[in-house]
């Protein structure tokens, strides 16, 4: 395992959930994929660590 | 198909041939397991009831049949509990699939030393017929079928009630009139009351069939089975070899065709193999989230699904409904006897309303994730489940039902901590059960010996304080042995240390050392004297 946290961090996973949902509500497919790009963008900028970056998309790859 | 498994007979009641219409202190309309759960608690307090119900029959299909733990202490007192769980289907474990393949487990195994089970499950007309045989033994409670509301005409201090009946309407008056009639309350409609809050466009289809088979006795929830592509399905068991099917169908389903036998046994034979089976009940849904603004208008006090309903996903709906009737029915008692003002009621229905925000905000959470809205909405929603098998905090998020807990009421009748307290008992919360041993020896709970009214539970430490009148005093170490040590350390209580439960076993004041005037004023708080 690397750096990556794969445990829940949230105290309440149901209203992080229902966040990311009410996000994209009403949004057509395309839509919802511009944001998540954006989104992407903004998180992995937070994260700010190329290590975890990259165990990320292989994760994401590799859950399919 | 199943018909009708108890027939009651309309009675001609005085009523139909008084003069002037009679005055009676309490009328509850509805006898579903929440009116009943209401005309009951009232009637072990002495209190006249006058319980009506438009049908005479009870058992036409399972409908509700999960039941929570804080459900079955409430029938418990009623006088209902130990042969509901004697009956039921005790269960604790749930299973949840992505596809074919078990993604997430749980067991909802609560603490030790607990009288009653987490859930079991049962169908809802023995839980009624239990609850009807209990109304029986109680003099005070008039119970008349076939008799539908038609009109209701407001007071001050009365409503006045047009009743239709076989042999013709009459009218009566009641002091208050509690509205248990369900989600399509007529009630609600003749006082024109809005009912707001969220419709699902997902259809579902409910079906109980009677199969002998070995499946465990779990609760199994699948999203996109093989079986069932593109759509979620649940399987859950009840008594008498009966199972409950319930599989989404998505919004565009056609309602009338989807319920036709041969269609339905099609789609449960893609489930089942080649088991056989026979179909008890069918049933297409559509499900709503929402609620009144208030729940007591003037005199009339609404309870159960004429209130608020949820989504059933979460067994949120009778178990919330019979929360609101004990809520109720002391509350009601203390102001019928004077003993309280009707301000008091003003408690329930804030205590209620935060109890049905909170059903209501899961179930819309659970829909949201068993039926998303839109395509986006869906590719977020199968991301989790495609992640689910590798890491944990994709299983946390998979919700196929986050299942009914009491409600830890943030309340004006509560008085304020003035030390800190830790253990599982939270003020504004229901006591938490645990093993005692009563004066005479018996082996009981705690829970079976804080009844109905005020009770000052006290960890013994010399001298007992007194106890204002109204309020009684069962003492820990005296009146009941603590044998395992749990009632100590679920309550974190120490020598000295007291605590004040209200008639529905809610805890509202605590104390580590306390004296007769602060327990009068925590009591007078508690009737909304404060």
């Amino acid at each position: 395992m690397g750096k990556l946290t794969t445990q829940l961090q949230f105290p309440d996973p149901d209203a992080a959930y229902v966040t990311l949902v009410e996000a994209r509500r009403g949004l057509s497919l395309e839509a919802a994929s511009e944001l998540d790009t954006k989104l992407v963008l903004i998180l992995a900028n937070h994260i700010g660590d190329l290590d975890v970056l990259k165990e990320a998309i292989t994760l994401a790859k590799s859950a399919e | 198909m199943r018909t009708a498994l108890y027939n009651f007979a309309y009675r001609r009641s005085p009523d139909q041939d008084a003069h002037t219409p009679v005055r009676h202190p309490v009328v509850v309309l509805g006898a579903g397991p929440v009116g009943l759960a209401t005309a009951i608690d009232l009637g072990q307090r002495g209190l006249p009831v006058v319980l009506l119900d438009d049908a005479d029959r009870i058992g036409e299909g399972s409908r509700g049949i999960c039941w929570s733990k804080r459900m079955l202490e409430i029938c418990d007192r009623l006088g209902v509990g130990e042969k509901l769980v004697a009956q039921g289907v005790t269960w604790k474990l749930g299973k949840v699939y992505s596809g074919d393949e078990l993604v997430f487990s749980f067991d909802l195994l609560p603490e030790e030393g607990h009288k009653m089970p987490a859930f079991i499950n049962l169908q809802q007309y023995y839980l009624e017929k239990a609850m009807c045989d209990r109304v029986d033994e109680i003099d005070t409670i008039d119970l008349r079928w076939k008799n539908k509301l038609t009109g209701i005409e407001p007071h001050n201090d009365h409503v006045r009630l047009t009743i239709d009946t076989p042999e013709g309407p009459y009218t009566m008056e009641a002091g208050w009139l509690i509205a248990a009639d369900g989600a399509r309350s007529t009630t609600r409609d003749l006082l024109g009351l809005k009912f707001s809050g969220v419709t699902f466009e997902d259809k579902f289809l409910i079906a109980d069939i009677k199969m002998a088979a070995d499946f465990p006795t779990e609760r199994r929830f699948w999203f996109d089975p093989s079986f069932h592509a593109g759509q979620s399905a649940l399987m859950h068991r009840q008594p008498d070899d009966v199972w409950r099917i319930d599989l989404q169908l998505g919004p565009e389903a056609d309602v009338v065709e989807e319920q036709k036998p041969e269609r339905v046994t099609e789609r449960l034979k893609r489930m089942l193999g080649d088991i056989p089976f026979t179909i008890e009940w069918i049933s297409i849904y559509r499900f709503n989230c929402r609620r009144l603004d208030r729940f007591v208008h003037g005199r009339v006090v609404f309870v159960g699904d004429a209130a608020h309903q949820v989504s059933p996903f979460g067994a949120r709906g009778a178990n919330s409904g019979i929360q609101d009737a004990e809520n109720l029915a002391w509350k009601l008692a203390a102001v019928l006897k004077g003993e309280a003002g009707p301000s008091l009621l003003e408690s329930y229905e804030r205590e209620r309303i935060q109890a049905a925000d909170e059903n209501i905000a899961h179930s819309t959470r659970s829909t949201d994730f068993i039926a998303p809205h839109s395509p986006a909405e869906r590719q977020l929603r199968n991301a989790v489940l495609e992640l689910a098998p590798k890491v944990d905090f994709a299983r946390r998020m998979i919700n196929s039902g986050r299942l009914s807990v009491a409600t830890i009421y943030d309340t004006p009748l509560s008085t304020p901590d003035e030390s800190a307290f830790g253990g599982s008992a939270k003020l504004g919360g229901p006591l938490p059960d645990a093993p005692v041993r009563t004066r005479d020896g018996k082996v009981s709970h705690l829970l079976e010996n804080v009844e109905g009214e005020f009770t000052l539970l006290y960890v013994k430490n010399g001298a007992a304080p007194q106890v204002p009148e109204g309020v009684k005093l069962t003492c820990i170490g005296e009146d009941l042995a603590d044998v395992d040590g749990l009632v100590m350390e679920r309550l974190d209580a120490t020598p000295g240390a007291a605590y004040l439960l209200r008639p529905d076993q809610h805890l509202c004041a605590r104390w580590r050392h306390t004296d007769a005037g602060k327990i009068a004023a925590a009591r007078n708080r508690a009737m909304g004297r404060g």
